[in-house]
């Protein structure tokens, strides 16, 4: 979403070194580093994903996040990014700790299953919600943790995790206008820019 | 195969200067007009000049035939492919068995102690003669990878990438500990006489096969060992104890790459690559900070290891990559799940050969023709 990169774009400074975990096909870490020259790596396990960040030239690391970032020293990155896969981390706390360790700051992006369409499957038909963010059944989702905008907050407030920036994003109608009343209801995305 | 005399002196780690030397080269493909898309083929211990192609007679092809050649994952419509035997190796390249012009005879065991930079030196030579200003890519596996990490950080504007293939910055005392057992079982065959077997024409076949086999087995796993051979018997039976001794396949297999290989290959190269092996330290010279070692390099990295091999683990590759990313260095880490241990960098697998393809394809790309 190129509202997301834009985000991304102001809070991560030209020239700095950035760790994007699961990276996907690198295309995030393409973009920074065409716009803002990053000496940046990927961390990804998919093997398809993987090829397609070598066929981009971007360095990426086979890795499974799930072992942790004990292979990277403390603070040896500017920043740590993570979009949409906190929630299917092993162990999401601890991963946060990990990125803030290795990253002086760091900026999550990730759905927020408060949104009023989970809300409702899940209140009325009595279902696991399956929604635009989260487009899996729950036998074959890989998100094994689903949190909310809210929950989010409390674990950066529980953690002291000081929240820098961030941002809730709508694409739809009418949540694009609620969204700031009722962030909780009607953000799809968020984006926490985060630091110790 | 070319043999090509490099006239100029190679002054070697250990001080010695050798006034010239020869170099055995196969080379593959074609140099294009900007000489931009040479690629080094660096060969591991007991390699040769002879990685790809067959030649007349032969029963398997070149050692690396799977990863070189038109289409490959070093594609020879795409690149110029400088493959050498290095000194100190048994196939025509100065070593043990040439004649040291100084007293006229052969090496035999009086051949200096050779270091990796010593390898890389001479292929810096090597460079100069084809008139190649920069390396594609340099590659190798194995104590090949460690060249290719050792071009890096000592001439770094010389290499557009580095592939380095199930290697390690250096050897763990384990890996030192079976280099001594092999060098031991030669040195004890009573036809080595300290080295000096040609002069009384012999050879220590027995102490070098063995030496092959303990080597063999590291780099297979236990995995592939049970995939290839099981408890398959060769000979005799457990059902009928009055015939011969059982004999299992694992037992002659062995035995046979032990006794080839002690044909083919010279018991001093062995002692003298063995020990160049254990010598190699990537970080020594920077402190013990293997970061350190690679601040200076600017070439693409790309770091692969195999998941069963326990000679150069997966842990020693991340290692590389850890020190890789922080100095800085463009890399990229895969890691390989096959059963084929160590060898399996020399062996087709798809996923393999894939991520090397589009690796230096990527490179090519990069290329001024």
């Amino acid at each position: 979403m190129d509202k997301i990169l834009d985000l991304i774009l102001q809070w991560i400074p030209s020239n700095s070194r950035v760790l994007d975990l699961a990276c996907g096909d690198g295309s995030l870490l393409e973009n920074l580093q065409r716009i803002h020259q990053v000496n940046g790596y990927g961390l990804e396990i998919d093997e398809k994903s993987i090829l397609k960040c070598i066929k981009k030239g971007i360095n990426v690391i086979e890795q499974d996040l799930d072992t942790g970032l004990n292979n990277f020293s403390d603070k040896c990155f500017d920043s740590v990014i993570m979009s949409q896969a906190l929630q299917e981390m092993r162990h999401p706390h601890l991963l946060l700790g990990e990125m803030l360790r290795v990253g002086r700051e760091c900026i999550i992006t990730f759905p927020n299953f408060g949104h009023w369409s989970a809300r409702c499957q899940l209140f009325f038909q009595g279902k696991m919600p399956v929604t635009r963010q989260l487009a899996y059944q729950w036998y074959e989702t890989p998100n094994i943790h689903f949190f909310t905008y809210r929950d989010f907050k409390i674990l950066c407030e529980a953690q002291k995790i000081r929240i820098l920036h961030y941002d809730c994003i709508a694409e739809t109608y009418p949540d694009v206008y609620l969204k700031k009343l009722f962030p909780n209801l009607f953000t799809q995305t968020a984006i926490f820019h985060l630091s110790l | 195969m070319e043999v090509v005399h490099l006239t100029e002196p190679l002054k070697l780690a250990c001080g010695y200067s050798l006034t010239e030397h020869v170099l055995c080269v196969e080379t593959y493909g074609e140099l294009n007009r900007a000489k931009s898309n040479a690629v080094l083929i660096c060969h591991a211990l007991t390699g040769s000049h002879h990685a790809a192609g067959w030649h007349v007679g032969d029963k398997k092809p070149g050692w690396w035939d799977d990863m070189i050649g038109p289409g490959k994952s070093i594609d020879t419509d795409q690149f110029f492919v400088v493959s050498p035997s290095n000194i100190g190796t048994c196939h025509g390249s100065t070593g043990p068995l040439s004649i040291n012009p100084k007293t006229n005879s052969t090496w035999g065991p009086n051949f200096p102690e050779l270091h990796i930079s010593d390898w890389t030196a001479s292929q810096r030579m090597l460079m100069d003669h084809y008139k190649i200003k920069c390396w594609a890519a340099v590659v190798g596996g194995s104590l090949g990878g460690m060249q290719a990490m050792h071009w890096s950080v000592t001439y770094p504007d010389k290499l557009l990438s580095a592939v380095v293939i199930a290697s390690a910055m250096k050897l763990s005392a384990q890996n030192i500990a079976f280099n001594e057992i092999a060098r031991r079982a030669i040195k004890e065959d009573i036809d080595f006489h300290g080295g000096h077997y040609q002069e009384k024409n012999k050879k220590p076949s027995r102490g070098l096969a063995l030496a092959r086999m303990i080597g063999h087995v590291t780099y297979l796993s236990d995995l592939s060992m049970a995939e290839k051979f099981g408890r398959e018997v060769l000979d005799g039976d457990f059902c009928n104890e009055k015939l011969d001794p059982v004999k299992f396949k694992i037992e002659s297999y062995l035995n046979y790459q032990g006794d080839k290989f002690a044909n083919e290959f010279d018991a001093n190269s062995y002692i003298l690559l063995t020990k160049m092996l254990d010598y190699f330290d990537l970080a020594r010279k920077y402190d013990n900070q293997p970061s350190s070692a690679f601040r200076v390099a600017t070439c693409k990295f790309l770091v692969l290891t195999f998941s069963s091999d326990w000679r150069f683990p997966p842990e020693r590759s991340r290692e590389i990559t850890k020190a890789l990313i922080t100095a800085g260095c463009d890399v990229t880490h895969a890691e390989i799940t096959s059963s084929q241990g160590h060898d399996a960098f020399l062996l087709p697998d798809s996923r393999y050969q894939q991520i090397f393809s589009t690796f230096m394809k990527r490179i090519a790309s990069t290329l001024h023709c």
